[in-house]
């Protein structure tokens, strides 16, 4: 039996999502974590696992709001496995490892979560350049003397992307306006007013060919969900998400070859995806590996945006993804999933009773992803 | 699109025993890339073993300077206390091999393409003098 089969997700919640609250991130991750556990029907003392990333480890300010030891003691969780790190197989790894731990025995209900409050972090230093500043990631080291940023790595690859296949700038708006149209339904999302395609190519531009819209949105905010044992009398089943496959392969094209090899399902049984989107380029990356659009073809397939809405052959993002819901790097997307597959997701439901969700995080050579059932 | 060109102080990176060679070679008008003396492959950013025959004898050697743009943006958004925007940032591929490529800027240019071929040269920063490229 493989792993999968052993886990459901029982319980999903979050935190006050939004720009700059100036909150204990603490408190925040706490707030999710206590949601995801009432949610699962459960009390903090069936709670025996914890996994996060990328947990206490030395990062930039905001990426972090709490560590494993953080929510243990502030919850008083008597512990039988935990980690956090991050060196994981992208955001989502936090759930991989904790599928395993599940699996093999070591943990029947184990919280996952991923805080962050990089709004108030920039907010504090002043900008976002202050806070690349302080990176000590080697990579940041070898393109400071040119002036790079976070975006250079997502324009590169924008700009070759667009040289190789003709992909078109109006193209890529589709993206940013989908997130946008679908984040008008989610109470949730950060960025909820209208917008248009003449909206996206009049935006500034942050580095061409990429501009303000292709880029997701810092936030302060908590997502946490319980995997717990799938045999468990504890789980409620009308609410249990099932996991059909997960990835932790590195590379987009690895992670989502990867994934399909764990399952019978194909592309075409896909009914929502919820795909990694820190800048559009990513998302175009994550549906060509993941055999969603035909490679190379993302562009003409997302023109006019109708394919990618919700009531289109393949609703992309249907919380407004992380372009206008806020970078909860990885997590937002995996709680807008369960939302969706439980029939939760109100104004921006998924018509026809969606029954599989493909979710994705990270990039390059971070990456995880996941097949979830209902 | 139209670049200008703007005499300014590039950020000095940290130089380390590993990162010396690379940021320091322009002094003497040279763009040093860390070699395998086993195998011949070429690697950056330097690494203390070679990733293709495990070798660990990586001396950093000239290269003829020589690349074509692999892809390129025109960065609007001050990250560099020093450099004001827009400037342009491109990772060029190095003739000596397939995949070779460095993040690096193009200076001195008014039409940046994809393809392109372009030529390294110096820019002093401190102590270190920065390689940038130039059509």
């Amino acid at each position: 039996m493989k792993a999968e089969s052993a886990a459901v997700i029982s319980g999903v919640g979050w935190s006050d999502i939004g720009r700059r609250l100036h909150r204990d991130p603490r408190l925040l991750t706490v707030d999710a974590a206590l949601a995801a556990i009432a949610d699962a029907g459960l009390t903090t003392a069936d709670i025996d696992g914890v996994s996060t990333y990328p947990g206490a480890s030395g990062s930039t300010p905001g990426m972090s709001g709490a560590g494993v030891d953080d929510v243990r003691t502030l919850l008083g969780l008597d512990l039988r496995w935990h980690t956090g790190g991050a060196e994981l197989a992208g955001q989502l790894g936090a759930l991989v490892n904790a599928v395993l731990a599940v699996a093999g025995g070591l943990a029947d209900h184990v919280l996952c979560f991923r805080s962050v409050w990089e709004s108030t972090a920039q907010d504090r230093a002043g900008d976002r350049s202050s806070i690349v500043a302080q990176s000590q990631r080697p990579v940041v080291q070898w393109g400071k003397p040119y002036g790079s940023g976070y975006v250079t790595y997502g324009a590169l690859a924008m700009q070759r992307y667009m040289h190789e296949t003709g992909a078109t700038r109006e193209q890529f708006a589709q993206l940013a306006v989908t997130s946008r149209a679908n984040a008008a339904g989610n109470p949730l999302a950060v960025y909820r007013a209208p917008m248009s395609v003449d909206d996206y190519l009049g935006a500034r531009m942050i580095s061409d060919p990429l501009c303000l819209f292709d880029c997701d949105v810092p936030v302060d905010g908590a997502v946490a969900v319980i995997v717990s044992r799938a045999d468990s009398p504890a789980v409620d089943r009308r609410k249990a998400v099932g996991i059909e496959a997960m990835s932790s392969a590195t590379g987009f094209d690895q992670s989502a070859d990867m994934l399909w090899s764990r399952t019978d399902l194909k592309p075409l049984d896909v009914d929502l995806a919820e795909i990694y989107d820190g800048f559009t380029i990513y998302a175009v990356r994550w549906l060509e590996s993941l055999g969603l659009t035909p490679r190379g073809e993302t562009g003409p397939f997302v023109e006019g945006g109708s394919r990618i809405a919700l009531d289109g052959e393949l609703p992309i993002s249907t919380g407004g993804g992380q372009l206008s819901g806020g970078r909860l790097h990885g997590f937002g997307a995996l709680l807008e999933a369960c939302l969706q597959l439980r029939g939760e997701g109100g104004a921006r439901q998924v018509p026809g009773d969606p029954e599989v969700a493909v979710v994705t995080s990270g990039a390059e050579a971070f990456t995880s992803c996941l097949l979830l059932v209902r | 699109m139209c670049m200008m060109v703007k005499m300014q102080e590039r950020t000095p990176p940290v130089l380390t025993e590993r990162t010396r060679p690379f940021w320091t070679g322009g002094e003497q008008g040279e763009l040093l890339i860390a070699r395998c003396q086993g195998c011949g492959r070429w690697s950056h950013p330097p690494l203390p073993l070679c990733p293709a025959c495990h070798g660990r004898d990586l001396v950093p050697e000239a290269v003829s300077g020589r690349g074509t743009v692999w892809s390129f943006t025109v960065n609007r958004y001050p990250w560099s206390p020093t450099l004001e925007p827009p400037y342009v940032l491109a990772e060029v591929e190095l003739e000596e091999q397939p995949g070779l490529r460095l993040l690096t800027a193009i200076v001195d240019c008014d039409e940046v393409t994809i393809g392109m071929p372009v030529t390294v040269r110096f820019e002093a920063a401190g102590e270190a003098w920065i390689p940038v490229f130039a059509p």
